[in-house]
């Protein structure tokens, strides 16, 4: 099958100059299981765009790097 | 494509399959009855925040206080409501034994709303009684629960899946599943199988089209609707949808059930009321549906008329508890319940015994017909029991289960069984270039929307039932490419699987009942000769669906069906 490569506005926002490393905070607790760590950075992204807009990641994150928007399609 | 499958092998003697609401219940109410044994609570997400109420909730709807209502009370309220199908004797459960789980959860450090005396605040929401306990500190209420299941050393094993339970010798004997993030294999015998895991809140297709912006938590795919299912167990009253009226795009609750106590009200698009009661019916739905293809559409959520502390004091509630991201919904709009109305729709559909009746057939004991097979929760059949009773059902499994296991011993699963479970589980992943879960989802529940959205018609849903037999077909072509994405695909094969059912039991009742949830255009009336029983399906030995009817079980709180007509239309 092809693949292609589409652009997606995703709702979960993280702010890397305020992700720790070594946390997984947001990981643990996403409903859906959509947050991961980016190998190269070691910061948490948005990695499938399966949100529920629930927000634990956001109020479960010690930074608040996290920003939470209702997914375009709702918005 | 051969893989690489790493196997895990668990025993425990209780096994509670979700850790939602009924499941972390489950868990404790097992331990507290008998501490020796094990119990193993197994999650797909995490239980810290997962399942219905990942986010907390905003009140207590079905809490039968003495001084405030009756159990019998209760239960006549919700024969009539469910239109006299139901087991009164499952119903009366919840009413007996909310009270004491309102207690134990204030024991437990949950905060329930009090008067100026210190009585409990209970507010009349439903047509009848006063029922709903507000909660306004409720956004902790999961994090609660997962501290005292670890206090009663309640095993946890997160980011589990269960794809199937293990019956053997016509008894319950465990389940497998497979980790969602290792992707290993995991085989777990028990001497009794609780099933919690909460509605079919992803069949059909919200109408901003995106697949995750549902009522439900989106983790509830119906999961336990297909494992009971495909474990031999009676499914009952699945023709009775869910369907919502819900804010228009963000398809949360508005909030009525919250709001409505302090003076909103549902109302036409030129601000009159066309219902004189609030509570979720099916009824209720089919007057939101008449009013909206009467052209004085669309409907909201009224309370423009408030003084700006009660405004306050209910946005205070909603944008903490149970869909907190309503605010940033209702500001990315510019709009403010200062000033606009909320505006509301008719929902997509679902299965949810929580809200409407549709689930797992269990008795008063939260027994299905497999021995050694319990349900609770959404996805367990007693009609319209909320959160009290998920509560109440988590307990009477925990409870009922313990009781059931003494005595038993472990059994080897069939090697066979394994073996073939194992094989269709992991068959995405032998085809990573395959059509992608959220492609294959997205037809599938747009074929629910099609097809079998209220108003029912015979043909449509004969087209319908046909697209989702056929769908195995396209199930077949499904790709994964890790073990998130297997997740994923597995939970389509379930709401493949509640789809079907969906349609089969609309089909075989012939006649309307439940207002919208069961309106169709070609039996438009009520036939209570024919149709007052309940419409049951199970597989049958040549692993078809069979469906049946089942006689409603002999009320044990008298209520007079012809007189007591649930009708909740303005009359002005």
């Amino acid at each position: 099958m092809a693949l292609v490569n589409q652009r997606v506005d995703v709702p979960v926002i993280v702010d890397e100059s305020k992700c720790l490393e070594k946390c997984t905070a947001c990981i643990e607790v996403c409903p859906l299981d959509v947050l991961a760590k980016n190998p190269e950075t070691g910061k948490a992204y948005m990695k499938y765009d399966e949100c529920w807009f629930c927000l634990p990641c956001e109020k479960e994150c010690p930074t608040n790097a996290i920003t939470v928007q209702i997914p375009f399609l709702l918005r | 494509m051969t893989l690489s499958i790493n196997t895990q092998r668990v025993q425990t003697d209780v096994l509670v399959i979700g850790g939602g609401t009924a499941g972390t219940m489950a868990g404790i109410k097992a331990k507290q009855a008998n501490p020796e044994i094990d119990v193993l609570i197994l999650e797909k997400a995490n239980i810290r925040r997962s399942g219905a109420i990942a986010m907390g909730m905003d009140g207590v709807n079905t809490a039968v206080i003495p001084g405030h209502s009756t159990p019998e009370r209760y239960t006549r309220e919700v024969t009539i409501a469910n239109d006299g199908i139901l087991n009164q004797k499952a119903v009366l459960q919840t009413g007996k034994l909310g009270y004491e789980t309102i207690q134990e959860l204030e024991r437990w450090g949950v905060q329930f709303q009090k008067n100026a005396q210190g009585n409990y605040d209970v507010k009349q929401v439903h047509r009848v009684g006063k029922y709903v306990l507000p909660m306004p500190e409720g956004k902790d209420l999961k994090t609660i629960l997962t501290r005292q299941v670890k206090r009663h050393k309640v095993r946890v094993t997160n980011r589990v899946m269960a794809t199937r339970v293990l019956v053997q010798d016509g008894r319950a004997i465990g389940a497998v599943g497979f980790d969602v993030r290792s992707g290993d294999f995991v085989v777990i015998q028990a001497k009794a199988v609780i099933l919690c895991t909460g509605a079919c809140g992803r069949l059909g297709l919200p109408a901003s089209g995106y697949l995750y912006g549902t009522y439900e938590n989106p983790t509830n795919a119906g999961d336990g609707y297909a494992i009971a299912y495909h474990a031999g167990a009676e499914l009952t009253n699945i023709e009775c949808f869910q369907v919502n009226p819900l804010i228009k795009d963000y398809n949360g609750p508005a909030c009525a059930y919250v709001a409505g106590p302090f003076g909103a009200y549902t109302a036409n698009a030129e601000g009159y009321r066309f219902i004189n009661c609030d509570y979720w019916s099916g009824q209720m739905m089919l007057e939101v549906w008449k009013e909206l293809n009467s052209g004085k559409g669309p409907i909201q959520l009224k309370m423009t008329h408030l003084d700006e502390d009660t405004i306050a004091e209910i946005e205070s509630i909603l944008w903490s508890n149970e869909r907190p991201s309503r605010d940033r919904f209702h500001k990315g709009r510019g709009e403010d319940y200062r000033t606009h109305g909320i505006e509301m729709n008719i929902s997509e559909i679902g299965l949810c015994s929580g809200h409407s009746a549709s689930g797992v057939w269990v008795n008063e004991n939260a027994e299905t017909t497999v021995p050694g097979l319990y349900a609770a929760g959404d996805m367990a059949s007693v009609p319209h029991n909320y959160m009290i009773g998920a509560f109440v059902y988590g307990r009477l499994a925990g409870e009922h289960g313990v009781q059931y296991l003494q005595g038993l011993e472990h059994r080897e699963p069939d090697p066979e069984v394994l073996e073939a479970e194992k094989t269709r589980v992991y068959a995405p992943l032998t085809r990573p270039n395959g059509i992608p879960h959220t492609q294959v989802e997205y037809k599938l529940r747009r074929f629910v929307n099609d097809y079998l959205q209220p108003p029912k018609v015979t043909n449509k849903m004969e087209i319908g039932l046909r697209s989702f037999e056929r769908y195995h077909e396209t199930l077949d072509q499904m790709g994964a490419r890790d073990p998130h994405e297997l997740m994923r695909c597995m939970e389509v094969h379930f709401i493949r699987d509640c789809a079907e059912m969906a349609a089969r039991a609309s089909l075989y009742r012939r006649e309307s009942r439940w207002g919208l949830y069961h309106y169709r255009v070609d039996y438009p009336d009520k036939n209570n000769e024919e149709w007052f029983c309940h419409v049951n399906l199970k597989k049958d030995g040549s692993g078809n669906m069979m469906l049946f009817k089942r006689p409603v079980e002999p009320y044990v709180v008298d209520v007079d069906l012809q007189t007591e007509v649930y009708d909740v239309a303005s009359r002005s």
